[in-house]
């Protein structure tokens, strides 16, 4: 009796916890504009970004050179996009106000995709610049 | 045996362990996060023990069983240590760190007392259930703290991104860790929730080294922003 209480308040601990620690890493990326350049690149035309296009972005996020520093984030962002999906397609036709959430979330991972992919192809544009340098 | 992949997760914790530490160092903040730093030395030490015991003894042995469990649950304590530092820095301008120091120190001496009265009427059959029992115990007692630090951050909207993200890290690694062993004690069988708490191992040093690298002191953000609201 008393493991089962422990394991049900432990999970819904794990999830508000979970949910909050991925928002928090998203939160950093909102306050960030997207550039013309990234929107021009990932076809991206209104203020918001699609939560279908998170894999896309990410896909284009894999073509640039790596920054070696947005890694564990990416990933971490990667898997409560995953987590938001099942939630989102379970909770489809039964609570459609928790399906809502879910699309509003995805949308926020794919802005942070967006802005990853925007730092991305600066670093690319610097190492290019860098090189054209020295050869010169 | 251990496989490649128990090697992979165990090296990968131990070098995130010290990374965290040195990491504080570098970047001066050792001192101000000490708790966490001794907690992040100690489970570095005790992961270089077990890879010990298991060579020496072996995986099966008693030996190993008994320093696993029991060195986790000592690393439980020092985690209290940890937990009571981000209370006081939650309520440091209210000015209760001696409160916060006394309820700590009762709630120490409470669970260290309930502890020795559980060892002390099991002490003829301390089996690997009643250690699963105990471990799942006092890891919800971490989860429990957690969760109230985490409401206290909320209520009193502490804006700091790092203490915030140092807290919600814990409460994921503890939340399934506690959650983990309570299933294991429900379900025996499920051999593979054995994996969470070595996952959650690496978890742990993993996020709050990325937050000391990536998360400036002085980085703020709205703790509102992070609950999560169904309109």
């Amino acid at each position: 009796m008393m493991a089962a209480i422990i394991c049900v308040i432990s999970i819904v601990a794990f999830l508000q916890f979970f949910v909050s620690y991925c928002r928090s890493i998203l939160a950093t990326s909102r306050k960030v504009q997207l550039s013309d350049r990234v929107r021009e690149v990932a076809g991206i035309a209104s203020e918001n970004v699609a939560a279908e296009d998170f894999q896309r972005l990410l896909q284009l996020v894999r073509l640039c050179p790596e920054r070696g520093d947005d890694q564990t984030e990416i990933r971490a962002v990667g898997t409560y996009y995953g987590f938001l999906h099942v939630i989102g397609r379970a909770c489809s036709s039964i609570i459609p106000r928790i399906a809502a959430w879910s699309e509003r979330e995805r949308q926020n991972c794919s802005y942070f995709a967006a802005v990853a992919l925007d730092r991305r192809i600066s670093y690319s544009r610097d190492l290019l610049t860098q090189q054209a340098g020295d050869r010169f | 045996m251990l496989g490649p992949l128990d090697y992979a997760i165990w090296s990968v914790g131990f070098l995130m362990e010290i990374y965290v530490v040195v990491c504080s160092l570098f970047r001066r903040d050792f001192f101000r996060y000490i708790p966490l730093n001794i907690y992040m030395l100690a489970v570095a030490l005790v992961t270089w023990g077990q890879y010990h015991f298991i060579h020496v003894y072996g995986l099966k042995s008693q030996n190993y069983f008994y320093y696993y469990y029991y060195s986790d649950t000592l690393l439980c304590i020092l985690m209290y240590l940890v937990i009571i530092h981000f209370y006081e820095q939650v309520f440091r301008e209210m000015k209760v760190s001696r409160y916060i120091r006394g309820a700590a120190a009762l709630l120490l001496a409470a669970t260290a007392f309930f502890s020795y009265m559980v060892v002390h009427q099991n002490k003829d059959h301390l089996t690997t259930r009643f250690v699963v029992e105990l471990e799942q115990n006092t890891n919800f007692v971490v989860v429990v703290l957690t969760y109230l630090l985490w409401g206290a951050i909320l209520k009193l909207r502490e804006t700091r991104t790092r203490l915030i993200q140092l807290v919600l890290a814990l409460g994921v690694a503890f939340s399934a860790t506690a959650g983990s062993y309570a299933l294991r004690n429900l379900f025996p069988e499920a051999y593979m929730l054995r994996w969470v708490p070595p996952l959650m191992g690496v978890w742990l040093p993993l996020a709050w080294a990325y937050t000391f690298t990536k998360v400036p002191e002085d980085s703020r953000l709205a703790p509102a922003r992070l609950m999560a609201r169904a309109r």
